[in-house]
C-alpha cells in the first residue's frame, strides 16, 4: 500500500536567521554577470543552485575556479561566483584545461560546467578521461539533448526517434551521461532535474564535498529548441517521468537533506508551480554498489524514465593529483628555489653525459 | 664562376691514410640491437677526442626494416651528414646491394659472410665477417646471441681502425649504466672479434683513428631532446603533458627520467613537477593551457601531426593570452609523412598556427646547448608575453647524439611577467583590467586563480572581449584588442633570442639559415671560402625577426635562405616580412628526410651564382 504525502506538509528546516554565510557574506556576493540565456532556461536555475550552494557552504570564491567548454551551458560560469576566476575554454576541451589547472594548484576547488554537446558529442573523449583520472572536481553536464547556440541540432544525448523542427527525426540512440561516467569508473554519479532546485542543490553540495570527480548530470530543458513533451529533456517529460533514487544519507559532510523520508511515492512542488511524483524504484539502492547503479540506470533507460538522485559514490579511490606525489604546496606557489634543481644535481647529470 | 667540389676521398694504395676524417655507415635491420653497438662506437671515438657525429636513419617500424647509422669523424670538426660513405658495414641482406654501391672508390666494405654477395666492385676492399661463427664460438647464452651479434663489427672496426678497446669497454659500461655483467658479455664478443680481425683481416692503410686533443675536452655527448628536457626542468617546468609521437617522445621520457634527480623537493621527498601522458595531443595542449593560466610553467612536446591537433588551443593561448610552450620536434609531413625522418617543414604551421589572425613566437635551437638554454627561455618568453611560444627542433637535432658544451647552470630569476598579487591589488584598491595596455607595450597584467583578493578574478575566454575581459561583440573592442596584440608582437621582436652573426668583410653573399642546418652551413661556407666565395652567415634563432635580420639582408647583394623543407617556408616568411628586399632573397630548400649536407649547400650556391653572377 502506498502512502502519499506532499512536500508542502512536510516539516521544514528553520529559516536561516542571518542573511550572511559563515564568511559573513551575503548571497549577492556569490552572483556573477547577468545571464544572456533565454528566459526560462534550465541552465539559469542551475547557476542559481551553484550560487546558493556556494553561499550556504561558505566557499571562499577566490579558491574556486569555474571552467567550461563552449555552448549555452558553457556561457554560464560568467553568471555566478563573480569573485572566482573563470575560463570559458574550447568546445569539448574543458576537462583537459581543468586537468592542467588542478595539477598546477591543488588547493583550488574546480567546478566544470559543460553541456551534452560539449561532453557527449565533441568532448566525449576528454570527459571520459577526466572521469577515468578521478580528477578532484565537480563536473556538471547541463543536459538538454540539443545544440542551443547553433540553433537546434541534435546532440549525442538526444532521444532516438525524437523530432526537431530543423533536423527532423533523430535515428540514433542516445549516450547516457551517467552510464558513460559509470563505465569510465566515476567515483560520484548523480542525476537531477533543473526544475528540481532542492534535489539539484543538495546533490551539488554533495558533489562539492566529494574527494574525486563528481559527475552531475542535470536535465536542463531547452525552452527554445527542445521543450517538446516527447523529449526526455523537456520540462513536461521531466515532471512526469522523474524517478528518484534518493538514498542521500550516504553523502558525507552533508547537512541539508531537503527531502523528507517517505515511502513509495512523494509529490513534490516545483519552483515554477508544477509538481512531480517521485517514485522509489528500489528503496534499498546502495549507491556504493556499482552493479546496482548500472542496473538502476539501465532500467531507467529501458523504461524511458529519469532516474534521479545519487546513483553511485565511492570515496576509496585516490584522485589523480594524489597519485602524482606532488609537493603539498601547490606547484604554482613554489618559490624559485624549489623549482630550480641544485647546481650539484645538474652537474651530476652533466658528468653522466661527459 | 664554377668550381667543382669533390667530396669523395680516393685512397690510392700509396696514399696516406685518412686519419680521423671519414664516414662509417652501418646497415642493420631494425630491432637487431644495433643501437647499442653504434652508440658504443660513437662514444668510444668521442672519448678518444675525435670530433664525431652519429646519425641514425631508422624506419617507422619495430623490427625488420632497414636501419642505417652514419658516424662521421672529422678532425676539423665538420659534423654535418656526409653524402658518401668510406666504410660500409653490411649486416642487412635486404639492403646489401645499395649499401655496397654507396661506398667511395677506395673504400671498405665489411659484411656478414652469410649475406649473399653477387657483385664485387673492383675499387672497393671487401672483408667478410664470420658473424655467426664468432657468436657461436663465444659460447654465449642462446637467448643473447642475436643481441650481441652486432658487437662483431664493433670489434672488427676497432681492430682495423685502431679504436682503443679500453674505450669500447668504458662505453659499454656507460651504456649499461655500470652493470658489469651486461657490459662484460658484450665486451667478450668485441674481444673475440678483435682477435679474429687481427688474424684474418688484411691490413688496410686507408683509414685510421688516432687519439687527439683540442676538440672534445670538457664536452658532453647528448641529443637535443635530452637537452631540452633538462633545460625545461632547470627552467622551472611544473607540468609536462604529452602524447607519444616520434620523434618527440624521448623529450617527454627524458623529463620523466631526470625529474627525480633534478626536481625532488629535498625537504619532503615529493616531486615539484608533474608529467602527464594525455589521451591525445588536444588534451596535452589543454592541460598546458590550464596550467599556464593557473600560473604554472607548462609545456608539451610533439611533432607535426600533434601541432595540427593543438592548433585550436594555440589560437586560444594567443587570444586569451595564456602562457604555453610547445616543443615541436619536426619530422616529415604532411600527414603521417615519414615519422622517423628529419625535416623543418613546420615553420609555417608553427608561426601562423591556428585560425584567424595569429602569429607566434618560434624559437630555433641549433644544438643541444641551445635546446637546454631555450628550455628556460621559452618559459620566460611565454610568461612575459603571456602567449604561446613554440620551440622548433627536429629529428636530427632531437634524437641524434651531438657533441656539446656542458649545460650552464643558472640561478638567475625566472621571468614570470606581469602578475598582480593580492598585495598588488590591495595597493591598487582592486582597480585593474585584465586586457588594458597600461604600459604601452601591448602586454597587460594578469592575476592567477587562487589569488586571495576579491578583486583578483577575471573571466578568460576565447570569445570577443573588452579590456575588462567582459564579453563584447563591439567592432571597436575587437579591433583595439587585435591592435594591442600586434603591439605585443612588436614587443616580442625585441625580446626573442637574437640571431647569431658570422660576417666576412669580403662577402657579398649572405646566408640565412636556422636550427640543425648549422653544421652543414658551416662546412659549406668553409668549402666555398676555399674556392674564394666569401659568405656571411646569420643563424636565425627566433621568429618574429628583429632589426638585425633586416640590416643583415640590407648589407648583402644576395641572401640565400637555407632550410630543410620543400617549400622554402622561412624564405617565404622573410620575403613577406621584408617585402622591400624580397628579390634579394633566394631559397635553397631541400626535403628528403635527411639532414642537409655541405655538398648540397655548396652545389646550390654555386649553381645560383652561375645562373646569376654577382
Amino acid at each position: 500500500m502506498s502512502t502519499r504525502t506532499t512536500a508542502a506538509k512536510a516539516p521544514r528546516r528553520a529559516a536561516r536567521p542571518a542573511k550572511t554565510n559563515p564568511l559573513g557574506l551575503e548571497k549577492t556576493a556569490y552572483r556573477g554577470r547577468p545571464s544572456t540565456l533565454c528566459k526560462g532556461c534550465g541552465h539559469d536555475s542551475i547557476s542559481q543552485r551553484i550560487v546558493n550552494a556556494a553561499w550556504e557552504m561558505g566557499l571562499d570564491q577566490t579558491q574556486v575556479v569555474k571552467l567550461s567548454g563552449i555552448g549555452c551551458s558553457s556561457k554560464t560560469p560568467a553568471y555566478y561566483l563573480g569573485w572566482s576566476h573563470g575560463f570559458n575554454s574550447l568546445h569539448g576541451r574543458m576537462p583537459s584545461v581543468a586537468t592542467g589547472a588542478i595539477i598546477a594548484n591543488t588547493n583550488l576547488q574546480v567546478i566544470g560546467v559543460s553541456g551534452d554537446g560539449d561532453s557527449a558529442s565533441i568532448g566525449i573523449g576528454q570527459f571520459k578521461h577526466a572521469v577515468r583520472r578521478n580528477l578532484p572536481m565537480v563536473y556538471i553536464v547541463e543536459n538538454n539533448g540539443v545544440y542551443g547556440l547553433t540553433k537546434g541540432q541534435f546532440s549525442a544525448t538526444a532521444d532516438e526517434g525524437q523530432f526537431l523542427k530543423y533536423q527532423g527525426v533523430n535515428d540514433l540512440p542516445p549516450l547516457d551521461i551517467c552510464m558513460e561516467a559509470l563505465t569510465a569508473n566515476a567515483t560520484f554519479i548523480a542525476r537531477s532535474f533543473a526544475g528540481d532546485p532542492k534535489q539539484s542543490e543538495t546533490l551539488l553540495k554533495a558533489a562539492m564535498n566529494h574527494r574525486g570527480i563528481a559527475v552531475l548530470d542535470i536535465i536542463s530543458p531547452c525552452v527554445t529548441f527542445n521543450n517538446h513533451d516527447t523529449s526526455t529533456k523537456s520540462y513536461g517529460f521531466g515532471r512526469a517521468n522523474e524517478v528518484r533514487l534518493h538514498d542521500l544519507s550516504f553523502v558525507p559532510e552533508f547537512e541539508e537533506i531537503e527531502i523528507e523520508d517517505y515511502e513509495d511515492e512523494i509529490e513534490v512542488e516545483l519552483h515554477d508551480g508544477g509538481s512531480i511524483v517521485l517514485k522509489k524504484i528500489d528503496p534499498d539502492h546502495d549507491p556504493k554498489d556499482r552493479t546496482a547503479a548500472y542496473s538502476a540506470i539501465q532500467r531507467s533507460l529501458d523504461e524511458k524514465k529519469l532516474i534521479t538522485g545519487l546513483l553511485y559514490i565511492s570515496e576509496e579511490e585516490p584522485t589523480f593529483t594524489e597519485l602524482l606525489n606532488l609537493t603539498d604546496t601547490p606547484l604554482t606557489q613554489l618559490s624559485q628555489d624549489k623549482l630550480l634543481p641544485s647546481r650539484e644535481a645538474l652537474e651530476g647529470v652533466m658528468a653522466s653525459l661527459a | 664562376m664554377s668550381v667543382a667540389v669533390r667530396e669523395a676521398l680516393i685512397a690510392k694504395p700509396d696514399a696516406p691514410a685518412a686519419v680521423n676524417d671519414f664516414a662509417i655507415n652501418v646497415a642493420t635491420a631494425n630491432g637487431s640491437g644495433s643501437q647499442t653497438s653504434n652508440g658504443v662506437l660513437l662514444r668510444a671515438l668521442f672519448k678518444m677526442g675525435i670530433p664525431i657525429n652519429g646519425k641514425n636513419l631508422f624506419p617507422s617500424n619495430i623490427q625488420g626494416l632497414p636501419t642505417w647509422y652514419i658516424i662521421r669523424l672529422s678532425k676539423d670538426g665538420f659534423l654535418a651528414r656526409r653524402e658518401m660513405t668510406d666504410i660500409q658495414v653490411c649486416m642487412n641482406g635486404r639492403t646489401v646491394a645499395e649499401d655496397m654501391d654507396r661506398v667511395v672508390p677506395g673504400g671498405i666494405v665489411f659484411y656478414d659472410d652469410t649475406l649473399p654477395i653477387a657483385n664485387h666492385r673492383k675499387d672497393v676492399t671487401y672483408y667478410p665477417m664470420p658473424v655467426k661463427d664468432l657468436v657461436k664460438e663465444a659460447g654465449l647464452p642462446h637467448a643473447l646471441r642475436d643481441y650481441v651479434a652486432n658487437m662483431v663489427y664493433v670489434g672488427v672496426l676497432a681492430e682495423l681502425l685502431g679504436i682503443e678497446p679500453a674505450e669500447i669497454e668504458a662505453a659499454l659500461l656507460h651504456h649499461f649504466e655500470g652493470k658489469e655483467k651486461a657490459a662484460g658479455l658484450n665486451m667478450k664478443m668485441v674481444e673475440s672479434a678483435i682477435d679474429w680481425a687481427s688474424e684474418h683481416v688484411l691490413a688496410h692503410d686507408g683509414y685510421r683513428v688516432e687519439r687527439m686533443t683540442g676538440f672534445n675536452e670538457g664536452k658532453i655527448l647528448v641529443d637535443g631532446n635530452t637537452a631540452g628536457a633538462l633545460g625545461a626542468l632547470a627552467g622551472g617546468l611544473s607540468l609536462a603533458s604529452w602524447y607519444p609521437i616520434t620523434p618527440s617522445s624521448s623529450l617527454a621520457e627524458s623529463i620523466e627520467k631526470y625529474a627525480p634527480a633534478l626536481r625532488t623537493d629535498p625537504d619532503t621527498g615529493k616531486s615539484t613537477v608533474a608529467v602527464i601522458q594525455a589521451e591525445d595531443e588536444l588534451a596535452a595542449m589543454g592541460m598546458v593551457v590550464g596550467a599556464g593560466w593557473t600560473g604554472a610553467r607548462a609545456m608539451t612536446c610533439t611533432s607535426g601531426p600533434g601541432i595540427s591537433l593543438m592548433a585550436e588551443f594555440a589560437g586560444l593561448s594567443y587570444f586569451a593570452e595564456v602562457p604555453a610552450v610547445i616543443w615541436d620536434i619536426q619530422r616529415m609531413g604532411p600527414s603521417t609523412g615519414l615519422p622517423t625522418r628529419t625535416s623543418q617543414g613546420d615553420i609555417h604551421a608553427a608561426y601562423y598556427m591556428s585560425h584567424g589572425d595569429t602569429r607566434h613566437v618560434v624559437l630555433f635551437p641549433a644544438n643541444p646547448a641551445e635546446c637546454f638554454e631555450f628550455g628556460r627561455v621559452a618559459f620566460d618568453l611565454a610568461e612575459e608575453l603571456q602567449t604561446l611560444v613554440l620551440v622548433l627542433s627536429d629529428l636530427d637535432l632531437g634524437m641524434n647524439s651531438h657533441i656539446s658544451e656542458p649545460f650552464e647552470y643558472s640561478d638567475a630569476p625566472f621571468k614570470r611577467g606581469k602578475v598582480l598579487s593580492a598585495e598588488d591589488l590591495e595597493e591598487r584598491q582592486g582597480s585593474w583590467a585584465r586586457y588594458m595596455d597600461v604600459d604601452g607595450d601591448g602586454v597587460t597584467y594578469r592575476t592567477l586563480p587562487g589569488t586571495k583578493h576579491n578583486m583578483a578574478a577575471y573571466f578568460t575566454r576565447g570569445t570577443g572581449h573588452n579590456e575588462y575581459g567582459y564579453y563584447s561583440e563591439r567592432p571597436d573592442d575587437w579591433e583595439q584588442n587585435l591592435e594591442r596584440l600586434k603591439r605585443k608582437f612588436e614587443t616580442a621582436r625585441t625580446m626573442v633570442p637574437e640571431p647569431v652573426l658570422d660576417e666576412d668583410d669580403e662577402a657579398r653573399i649572405g646566408i640565412i639559415s636556422l636550427g640543425s642546418n648549422h653544421d652543414g652551413v658551416e662546412e659549406g661556407r668553409a668549402r666555398l671560402a676555399a674556392v674564394d666565395v666569401a659568405t656571411s652567415y646569420l643563424r636565425l634563432r627566433a621568429l618574429p625577426i628583429d632589426a638585425t635580420v633586416r640590416s643583415f639582408i640590407d648589407r648583402y647583394e644576395t641572401v640565400f635562405v637555407i632550410e630543410a623543407n620543400s617549400d622554402g617556408q622561412l624564405h617565404s616568411i622573410l620575403t613577406t616580412e621584408e617585402p622591400a628586399q624580397a628579390l634579394k632573397m633566394k631559397s635553397i630548400a631541400k626535403c628528403d628526410g635527411l639532414p642537409l649536407s655541405a655538398r648540397f649547400i655548396v652545389e646550390q650556391v654555386q649553381q645560383a651564382l652561375q645562373e646569376q653572377p654577382l
